[in-house]
C-alpha cells in the first residue's frame, strides 16, 4: 500500500543524461496521461489546457556545462510572453535566479511538442501546474544527487540562487552533472506556497527583449542554411479558384529559376534568389476555373440569422414573438494581418525532412509534412521560432507541406513565403457575422426575457486543429460561441442561438474568435435597454447580474472600472465615456473608452481595464497583453475590413485594409488587475471584448445615433 | 552591375544582375543581416525601415543601385547590448516589444525622427511614425519615443559637459 502510494506521487521521472557536444542533457519522462484529462477539462471550460503529445520521453530541462538551463517549451512564443511567464514559474521552483534560464522553442525531435497549440489564451494557465512539478522534481532530482554524491546529508544541502551550498563550500548543478552518471529517480514534491515565490507574480522584463530591440535573427524569415534556393507557389486571385492547367515554358527559361514543380494542387517553381523566384513565378501562366461574379452583398446575405444551421446553446426561455426592443449589428470579414508573412525554410534530405517556421501548430505541422512526403512523424523534425504575430493565422501551415515537396524535388534547402497579397487574399479570415437581439422589460426596468441569435461561419468546424469531436459544442461552433453565452444570469429567460453559415472562403480562427463580434453586440444592446428602462448603464448590468462567485468577479471588474474611469453618462465638452464588460473563458473585463468626434473622426483618448485573470505571473505583460488588445480591438472595430469584389477578396495591401496605426491609439491606458481566483486564467484574449461596444457605446451619447456595423468609421461616415 | 556602399560602417560591394533588386534583399540575403524586416514589400508597414545617409527609408522599395557611394545603417548599426542607442534604451526600459517583428522598423523611423525633432510633440510622432504594428504596442511606443528624446538630450548634456 504504501508503495502504491509512492508511486503516485512519482508524476514526473527525470532522468539525466549526457547529450551530444559535452551539453549535459536533463530529460524528463511524463508520466500521466494528459489527452484525456485536458479533453474533459477542455469540454467543461474554455480553459483548453496543455495537451502534451502522448510521446515519451518528453524533452524539457537541459543543462549546460556553463551551468545555464535550456527549458525547452512546448508553446510557442508569438509576443504574449509565454516564455517569460514560463522562466518564472521554472526559476522560483528550481531556486535558480531567472537569467540562468534560457526558454527556447521545443523541436519535435525532443518529443516536447504540443498536440493541441498555441492559442485560446492557455499557455501560462496549462502550464502552471505541470511546469512547476517538473521543475521541483528536477530540484529534488539535483539535491539526491547531491546527497549521493557528495555524501552529506540533505539537511546538510541548500539550493540557493542557482548553486548548492553545502558546509560553507558550494558546487553549480553543471559541476554536479558531470559527476554524475546514473541520476537518482525522487518523487514529485509538494509545491511552495504561492506566497513564498520570489520571482512569479513579478514584472520582471520580458526574457526575449534584448533579442527583440537589437535586431537578433529570431524568427522563420529569419532562418537561412547553406545552399539554400527560394520557392514559390502560384496561387489563384480568385474564391473558389480551380487548377485547370499550368504553362510554365516561359518561366523555364528566366534567369536562376532550378526548378518548376507541377503537383497536383499546386504548382511551385524554385530559383537562386527570392526575386527570381517571385519573378519566374509571374510567369507562369496558370488557367484557373473561377467564378468571378461573387460580390460582397452576395456575402452579406448569406450571413443572415435565419441562414444555415441553428444550435440553442442557452435556453431558458422561448422564442420571443413580440419583442419590445429588437436591433441587429453586423460585423465583417476581418484579416489577420500579422507583420511576418507565412513562410518557412524545409530541408528534406534521404534522412528525413527540417522545417523551420512559424507555426503555432507544431503537430499538425508535422503530421501534414510526413504525409505528404509518405515518412514517418519522427522523420520529420519541426523547428519552431519566433513567431512575428500569431493571432491564430499560424493554425494553418499547408506551405510547410508545399515547401518540403520543393526541397525534396530540388535535393536542396527551400525558403519560402507568401507576398502581402497573397497573404490577404489567402488568408483564413475572422468570419463576418450578424446578430439579432430581442428583448422584453419588465414593468420596473429589468430584463425579462433576453434573446440573441448570431450567424457566423466557420471558426472551430473544419479546422484540423481540434478532433472533430470537439470542434463543437452540442453542435456550434466553440470558436464562434466564444463570447455568446449571456453573462448576466440574472435575467429570467435567456434563448441564445448559433447559426453556422457556410461561406465560399476559409474563415477560421481569429485572436478572441467571436467574442469581440458578440460582445459589440451584447454589450451594445445592454446600452440600448439601459436606456429605455431609464437607468445608468452600469447599475442597469450590475442589476443583471447573478449571486455566485463567477457573478460576484463579474460585478468586481465592472463597478472598479465606473469608479477608476469616473464614469458618467453625460457629455463633457464634446467627450463622452462608453462602457462594456464581457467575461472570457473565464476571464471577466470591464472597460471604459473616453472619446470624442473630431471632424467625423472617432478619437479615442483614454481607455480604462479592469481585468481579472486571477495571479499575474507577469503582471506587466498581462498590462501588455490587455494594451495590445484594445489597440487591435480599436482597429478591428474602428478601420478594418476586407471585402468581396467580382469574385476576389479585397484590399491586397496595408493602407487601402486600414488598421490603427499610433496617432490612433489613446494616449491614456490604465489598467486595472484584480484577483478573483488563485491560479493564473487565460489574459491574451478576454481583453479584446468589451472595446468594440465601449467605442460605439460612447459614439452614441454624443451623436445620437447607434453604430450597428463594424468598422465604426465607414459606418459613421454613413450616418 | 557592381554597387558600393557601407552598411553599418564596413565597405561593402555587391554584384547583381537586376539593379534594381530592392536594398532590403540585399541586406539580408547576400550580406545576412535579418534585423531588417520584410513585411509588405510595397513600403506600406515600414517593417524594413532602415537610414540612407541618415534618412529614414523603406527598403523594400529601394532599388540598390541607388544606394551607390550611400551610407546604409539597420538596426545592427544603431546600436549594441553594450552601447545602445538612445531609442533602444528606451525601448528596453518600456518593454515595447511584443512579438518584435516591426520593432525594428519603428526603432529606426524613430532614431531618424529624433536627429531632425530631437524634443518631438504628440502631433510630431504621430505624424512621422506611421509604421504598424499589430500587436499594438503603440501605448509604450509613444512613452519610449518620448523617454529616448530624454535620454538623448541628457546625453547631449554630458558629452558638452565633457568636451
Amino acid at each position: 500500500m504504501g508503495e502504491n502510494k509512492k508511486v503516485s506521487r512519482r508524476k514526473f521521472l527525470v532522468r539525466g543524461a549526457v547529450g551530444t557536444a559535452g551539453v549535459l542533457a536533463v530529460g524528463t519522462y511524463l508520466f500521466r496521461n494528459p489527452i484525456r484529462r485536458q479533453i474533459l477539462a477542455y469540454a467543461n471550460s474554455a480553459d483548453s489546457p496543455y495537451m502534451g503529445s502522448g510521446v515519451e520521453p518528453l524533452l524539457w530541462f537541459e543543462l549546460t556545462s556553463a551551468n545555464k538551463i535550456r527549458l525547452y517549451s512546448p508553446k510557442v512564443e508569438m509576443g504574449q510572453g509565454t516564455f517569460t511567464g514560463m522562466a518564472q514559474l521554472a526559476a522560483d521552483e528550481l531556486e535558480v535566479p531567472i537569467a540562468m534560464i534560457k526558454v527556447v522553442h521545443a523541436p519535435s525531435i525532443t518529443g516536447n511538442i504540443d498536440s493541441f497549440a498555441t492559442g485560446g489564451s492557455t499557455s501560462i494557465a496549462s502550464l502552471w501546474m505541470p511546469l512547476r512539478e517538473l521543475a521541483a522534481t528536477m530540484r529534488e532530482m539535483i539535491l539526491a544527487a547531491a546527497v549521493e554524491n557528495l555524501g552529506v546529508p540533505k539537511s546538510d544541502l541548500k539550493i540557493k540562487n542557482g548553486v548548492i551550498k553545502v558546509n560553507g563550500e558550494q558546487i553549480t548543478f553543471a559541476e554536479l552533472a558531470e559527476k554524475i552518471s546514473e541520476w537518482p529517480e525522487v518523487d514529485t514534491p509538494e509545491l511552495k506556497k504561492i506566497s513564498d515565490y520570489k520571482i512569479i507574480g513579478k514584472s520582471v522584463p520580458r526574457v526575449d527583449l534584448d533579442d527583440k530591440v537589437f535586431g537578433a535573427p529570431i524568427f522563420g524569415m529569419d532562418v537561412d542554411i547553406p545552399n539554400m534556393v527560394y520557392g514559390a507557389v502560384v496561387r489563384p486571385e480568385h474564391i473558389g479558384a480551380t487548377f485547370i492547367t499550368a504553362d510554365v515554358s516561359k518561366a523555364q527559361n528566366m534567369p536562376g529559376v532550378l526548378k518548376i514543380v507541377e503537383e497536383e494542387d499546386f504548382v511551385g517553381v524554385i530559383a537562386k534568389s527570392f526575386i527570381e523566384a517571385e519573378n519566374a513565378k509571374h510567369a507562369i501562366k496558370v488557367t484557373w476555373d473561377a467564378p468571378t461574379n461573387l460580390q460582397l452583398a452576395d456575402i452579406e446575405n448569406k450571413m443572415k440569422v435565419g441562414n444555415g444551421k441553428p444550435t440553442i446553446i442557452q435556453k431558458n426561455g422561448a422564442e420571443i414573438s413580440d419583442p419590445e426592443v429588437q436591433m441587429e449589428f453586423t460585423t465583417p470579414i476581418g484579416a489577420h494581418a500579422q507583420i511576418e508573412p507565412n513562410g518557412v525554410v524545409a530541408n528534406v534530405t534521404e534522412e528525413g525532412a527540417t522545417l523551420y517556421l512559424s507555426t503555432q501548430v507544431v503537430a499538425i505541422t508535422q503530421k501534414e509534412v510526413a504525409k505528404r512526403l509518405e515518412l514517418d512523424t519522427e522523420k520529420v523534425n519541426i523547428v519552431p521560432t519566433f513567431l512575428g504575430g500569431g493571432f491564430g493565422r499560424r493554425l494553418h501551415t499547408p506551405h510547410a507541406m508545399q515547401a518540403a515537396v520543393m526541397s525534396k524535388a530540388v535535393g536542396k534547402p527551400v525558403k519560402y513565403f507568401f507576398s502581402r497579397k497573397e497573404e490577404f487574399q489567402h488568408d483564413m479570415f475572422r468570419p463576418p457575422t450578424h446578430h439579432v437581439l430581442k428583448a422584453n422589460l419588465t414593468d420596473d426596468g429589468n430584463i425579462a426575457h433576453l434573446q440573441h441569435d448570431f450567424s457566423s461561419g466557420d471558426v472551430a468546424i473544419d479546422s484540423a486543429l481540434l478532433p472533430s469531436a470537439l470542434n463543437s459544442f452540442l453542435g456550434a461552433d466553440v470558436g464562434a460561441i466564444r463570447g455568446g453565452f449571456c453573462q448576466y444570469l440574472n435575467i429570467p429567460k435567456i434563448r441564445t442561438t448559433s447559426w453556422h453559415v457556410e461561406l465560399p472562403f476559409a474563415t477560421s480562427w481569429w485572436r478572441s474568435l467571436g467574442l469581440l463580434a458578440n460582445t459589440f453586440a451584447w454589450e451594445s444592446f445592454m446600452d440600448v435597454l439601459a436606456e429605455k428602462a431609464g437607468k445608468n448603464p452600469v447599475d442597469f448590468r450590475l442589476a443583471h447580474i447573478q449571486n455566485d462567485k463567477s457573478g460576484e468577479r463579474l460585478c468586481n471588474v465592472i463597478k472598479t472600472a465606473a469608479e477608476k474611469a469616473g464614469y458618467q453618462d453625460t457629455v463633457i465638452n464634446g467627450k463622452a465615456m462608453g462602457f462594456a464588460a464581457s467575461t472570457d473563458a473565464g476571464t471577466p473585463c470591464a472597460q471604459v473608452v473616453e472619446l470624442s468626434i473630431v471632424e467625423n473622426q472617432i478619437k479615442i483618448h483614454k481607455v480604462t481595464c479592469v481585468l481579472d485573470p486571477g495571479l499575474a505571473v507577469n503582471p506587466d505583460q498581462v498590462r501588455a497583453q490587455c494594451e495590445g488588445a484594445i489597440i487591435m480591438g480599436i482597429s478591428a472595430s474602428v478601420f478594418e475590413k476586407m471585402t468581396v469584389k467580382d469574385g476576389q477578396l479585397n484590399p491586397t495591401i496595408y493602407g487601402p485594409y486600414q488598421m490603427a496605426l499610433l496617432k490612433h491609439a489613446p494616449k491614456e491606458i490604465e489598467v486595472i488587475l484584480l484577483q478573483g481566483r488563485e491560479t493564473p486564467g487565460p489574459v491574451g484574449e478576454p481583453p479584446l471584448g468589451p472595446i468594440g461596444a465601449a467605442i460605439a457605446n460612447a459614439v452614441y451619447r454624443i451623436t445620437n445615433k447607434r453604430l450597428t456595423s463594424m468598422p465604426f468609421q465607414e459606418a459613421l461616415q454613413n450616418m | 552591375m557592381t554597387i558600393n556602399f557601407t552598411l553599418n560602417g564596413s565597405a561593402e560591394t555587391v554584384t547583381l544582375s537586376d539593379d534594381m533588386t530592392p536594398l532590403l534583399w540585399v541586406i539580408r540575403d547576400i550580406l545576412g543581416q535579418k534585423g531588417t524586416k520584410f513585411g509588405c514589400g510595397k513600403a506600406a508597414c515600414g517593417a524594413c525601415t532602415i537610414h540612407v545617409n541618415g534618412e529614414a527609408v523603406r527598403s523594400c522599395s529601394y532599388p540598390i543601385k541607388f544606394a551607390e557611394g550611400k551610407k546604409v545603417v539597420t538596426i545592427e548599426g544603431l546600436g549594441t547590448l553594450d552601447n545602445p542607442h538612445p531609442v533602444q534604451q528606451a525601448w528596453v526600459e518600456k518593454v515595447v516589444p511584443q512579438c518584435g517583428y516591426c520593432q525594428p522598423g519603428f526603432m529606426m523611423a524613430t532614431a531618424a525622427l529624433l536627429e531632425k525633432i530631437p524634443n518631438p510633440t504628440d502631433e510630431d510622432i504621430d505624424k512621422n511614425i506611421i509604421n504598424i504594428c499589430r500587436c499594438g504596442t503603440y501605448y509604450r511606443m509613444r512613452k519610449a519615443i518620448q523617454r529616448a528624446a530624454e535620454i538623448k538630450a541628457n546625453e547631449l548634456i554630458e558629452t558638452s559637459k565633457t568636451s
